[in-house]
C-alpha cells in the first residue's frame, strides 16, 4: 500500500499543474491537434478533390451530341483533331494498358515475390543489407531515365534478339515496368513477411515442415494481406506511369496481336495530349474521361483486391 | 579602414535579395524575361537564338520550351508567354479564341523556312518518292504498306512491312503533312508517333525499315533524306537551302514566330534581332533556310 501513497500526491501534483497552465499553451495544443487532424484527413479531401475536378471536366462531353459512349469504349478510332471526322474511340489504348500491366506484372510479381522471400527468409547478415539498399536505389531512378533506357538500349537489344521490326513495343514497355514495379513489390512484401510473428516459423518447423511447406503453407497465407497490397501497389505503379511507357511501347494506336506489337497506353495519350488540347474543347474533355475510365480501371482491381482479402478471412 | 556591418542590416539585406530573387524567377523584377514555347521543329532553333542573344543583350533572359506548335499556340491564347513558335499557320478559329481570351489580335512574323524531309534508314536503298507515295504510305486508307511496292527490298532485313514513324498530334509538322501532303484526310492509325523531331530520327535510324519525317535540320549520319517529285514524270529534288527558297523542293514550309498584338519592348527588339543578318545566321547553322536578304531587318 506504499505505492499509493506515493503515487497520491504525484497525481495531485499533476492536476494542479495542468489548471496552472497558460491559456496560450491549452490554446496551442488545440491548434496542433486541428492540425495533426487535418494532415489525417487530407488524402481524403485531395482523393475528393481531385475526382470532382476532374469529373468535372469530362462531364459535359457525356451531353454533346457528336459524342457517343459507344464508341468511345469499343472503336480503336483515335482521330481527336481530324479535319473530316473527329473519332475518339479508346479500345486500343485501353488493350495497350492491359497487355503491357499484364505482361509487367507477370514479370514483377514472381521475381518480386521470390526476392522478398530470399531476403526476408534465406538472407543474412551484410548480404541483406546490400540487396535491400540496392533494391531501394532501383526506386529512386526516375521514370524518364527508364524510359530512355528503353527506347536507346532495350529496343535495340529486343530486335537483335526477336528479329522485330521495331525494338518500341509490349515486351519493351513490359520489361521496364516489371523493373520499375519489382522494388516496391519486394520492400512491401519483405515487410510483410517480416511482420509474420517467428513462433509461426518455430511451429512449423517443429511439426517437421520442410523450409519450403513452412513458406508455402504457413508463411504466403499468414502475409497474404501484407503481400496483395504489395501486388497491388506494384499494380498500380505499372497502369499509372506515363513518362516510360510513352518512350518504350512506341505509342502507336493499334490493337496488339504479339508482344512485339507497338501499343499506346491511356495515361501515355494524356500526357501526349492534354497540353495541346484548348481548353474546355471536345478534344480537351475526352482526355479528362480518358482519366475517369483510368480511375474506374484501379477503382475495381482495389475493389476487387479487397473482397479477394475479405473472402480469405471469412474463411 | 573597413567598417563592421551590422548583423540584423545583414538579414534586411539577405531578405531583400531572396525578395528580388522571388521577382526576378517570375519574371517582374529588374531583369525583362521573355517566354517563348512551341513548335519541337524549331526548339533547337529558339535555343540557339536565346543563346545568342544573351551574347548580344546579357540582361534579357530568353526562356524557350517545346510541345509543339499546338501547345504554343494553345499558351499564346492563354496569354502565359510572350512568343509563340510554330512550324504552321495559326487556325482562324485560333486566331478568334485568342482575340476573345486576351483581348488582342495575334501578329505574325516569318523567321525562316524549312524543307520537310522524309528520312529513311541509312542502310534503305531507295532514294526518291513522290508526293502521292508519301499520302499512300500515312493516310488513313492509302495502299502502300510494303517496301516491295515501292520496288525496294532493305538488304539484310526479312522484314517487307514498312514501318511507319509520325508525330503526336500537337506537332506542327504532323497538321503540316496532314494538310499539304494527305490533302487534310486523316493519318493511317498503327503508326509510332513520336514526341519529337529527334525521337523520329533516332528510331529510323536505329530501323532498318522504317521511313519518318521532321525537319531537315534534324539529319543525322545514320539517316538518309529522300528526293521528293510532284509527280512521277518531273525531276526529284532534294531538300537544302537553294531548293527550299526557290520553290522547287515540294514539301516546303515557313517557320513562324507569333506575338499577341503588335510587340513592344524587350519583345520588340528580340524579334527585331532574330529578323536581322545575326539572327538569321542562327537559323542557317541550325539547318535551316534563311530570309532572303530583302526580307531581312535593317539594323
Amino acid at each position: 500500500m506504499q505505492a499509493s501513497h506515493i503515487d497520491e500526491p504525484v497525481e495531485q501534483d499533476m492536476i494542479v499543474r495542468n489548471t496552472r497552465r497558460p491559456a496560450w499553451a491549452l490554446l496551442g495544443e488545440r491548434a496542433l491537434e486541428t492540425l495533426i487532424y487535418l494532415c489525417g484527413i487530407s488524402a481524403i479531401i485531395f482523393v475528393l478533390g481531385i475526382f470532382f475536378f476532374v469529373f468535372k471536366e469530362a462531364f459535359p462531353i457525356l451531353g454533346n451530341p457528336k459524342f457517343s459512349l459507344h464508341q468511345f469504349l469499343f472503336s480503336d478510332q483515335w482521330y481527336p483533331t481530324s479535319e473530316v471526322n473527329k473519332r475518339y474511340g479508346v479500345l486500343a489504348m485501353i488493350a495497350g494498358t492491359f497487355s503491357v500491366t499484364a505482361l509487367a506484372m507477370a514479370i514483377a510479381v514472381p521475381f518480386g515475390l521470390g526476392a522478398a522471400i530470399y531476403v526476408s527468409e534465406f538472407c543474412e547478415g551484410k548480404t541483406k543489407e546490400t540487396l535491400k539498399i540496392v533494391i531501394e536505389l532501383l526506386a529512386a531512378i526516375p521514370s524518364v531515365v527508364w524510359g530512355f533506357v528503353g527506347l536507346t538500349v532495350l529496343s535495340r537489344l529486343i530486335v537483335r534478339w526477336t528479329g522485330a521490326p521495331v525494338g518500341v513495343n509490349i515486351l519493351n514497355g513490359g520489361i521496364i515496368l516489371a523493373l520499375m514495379s519489382v522494388p516496391i513489390i519486394v520492400s512491401i512484401s519483405e515487410d510483410a513477411l517480416k511482420a509474420v510473428p517467428d513462433s509461426y516459423r518455430e511451429a512449423a518447423l517443429a511439426l517437421g515442415a520442410t523450409r519450403w511447406q513452412e513458406i508455402r503453407h504457413v508463411l504466403l497465407p499468414a502475409a497474404r494481406t501484407g503481400l496483395l497490397a504489395a501486388v497491388l501497389l506494384g499494380v498500380g505503379r505499372a497502369v499509372g506511369e506515363t513518362m516510360a511507357v510513352l518512350m518504350a511501347t512506341g505509342h502507336a494506336i493499334h490493337i496488339p496481336h504479339s508482344v512485339l506489337d507497338s501499343v499506346r497506353t491511356l495515361t501515355a495519350n494524356i500526357a501526349a495530349e492534354l497540353g495541346e488540347a484548348p481548353a474546355h474543347s471536345a478534344h480537351y474533355q475526352v482526355l479528362f474521361l480518358t482519366g475517369v475510365l483510368l480511375f474506374a480501371m484501379t477503382f475495381m482491381v482495389n475493389l476487387a483486391a479487397h473482397c479477394i482479402v475479405h473472402g480469405f478471412k471469412r474463411k | 579602414m573597413r567598417y563592421q556591418i551590422d548583423p540584423k542590416l545583414q538579414t534586411v539585406a539577405a531578405l531583400l535579395g531572396c525578395v528580388c530573387l522571388l521577382q526576378s524567377g517570375c519574371g517582374g523584377g529588374g531583369k525583362p524575361g521573355i517566354q517563348t514555347k512551341g513548335s519541337d521543329t524549331m526548339v533547337n532553333l529558339a535555343q540557339a537564338w536565346a543563346e545568342e542573344y544573351k551574347k548580344v543583350s546579357p540582361d534579357v533572359s530568353v526562356e524557350v520550351s517545346g510541345g509543339g506548335s499546338g501547345v504554343g499556340i494553345a499558351a499564346l491564347i492563354k496569354g502565359t508567354i510572350d512568343i509563340a513558335n510554330a512550324s504552321r499557320n495559326m487556325k482562324p478559329e485560333e486566331v478568334a479564341e485568342a482575340k476573345k481570351n486576351t483581348g488582342k489580335e495575334p501578329k505574325e512574323f516569318v523567321v525562316g523556312y524549312d524543307g520537310l524531309a522524309i528520312y529513311v534508314n541509312k542502310s534503305n536503298p531507295l532514294n526518291e518518292v513522290t508526293l502521292d507515295q508519301i499520302a499512300q504510305m500515312y493516310a488513313e486508307g492509302g495502299t502502300i504498306t510494303k517496301w516491295s511496292q515501292l520496288g525496294v527490298k532493305i538488304p539484310g532485313n526479312p522484314s517487307d512491312d514498312i514501318v511507319l514513324v509520325s508525330r503526336q498530334s500537337s506537332s506542327g509538322t504532323y497538321e503540316f503533312l496532314r494538310e499539304h501532303v494527305l490533302g487534310n484526310k486523316d493519318f493511317r492509325l498503327g503508326s509510332r508517333d513520336m514526341n519529337g523531331s529527334k525521337e523520329v530520327v533516332e528510331l529510323v535510324a536505329s530501323t532498318p525499315t522504317a521511313i519518318g519525317y521532321s525537319g531537315m535540320g534534324y539529319a543525322t549520319p545514320g539517316v538518309k533524306m529522300l528526293k521528293v517529285k510532284k509527280t512521277p514524270g518531273e525531276p526529284a529534288f532534294e531538300p537544302n537551302v537553294a531548293n527550299t527558297l526557290n520553290k522547287s523542293y515540294p514539301i516546303a514550309r515557313s517557320l513562324l514566330v507569333y506575338t499577341l498584338g503588335e510587340p513592344a519592348g524587350a519583345v520588340k527588339t528580340y524579334i527585331d534581332w532574330i529578323l536581322s543578318d545575326a539572327g538569321q545566321k542562327v537559323v542557317e547553322a541550325s539547318g535551316y533556310v534563311p530570309l532572303p536578304a530583302p526580307a531581312r531587318a535593317k539594323p
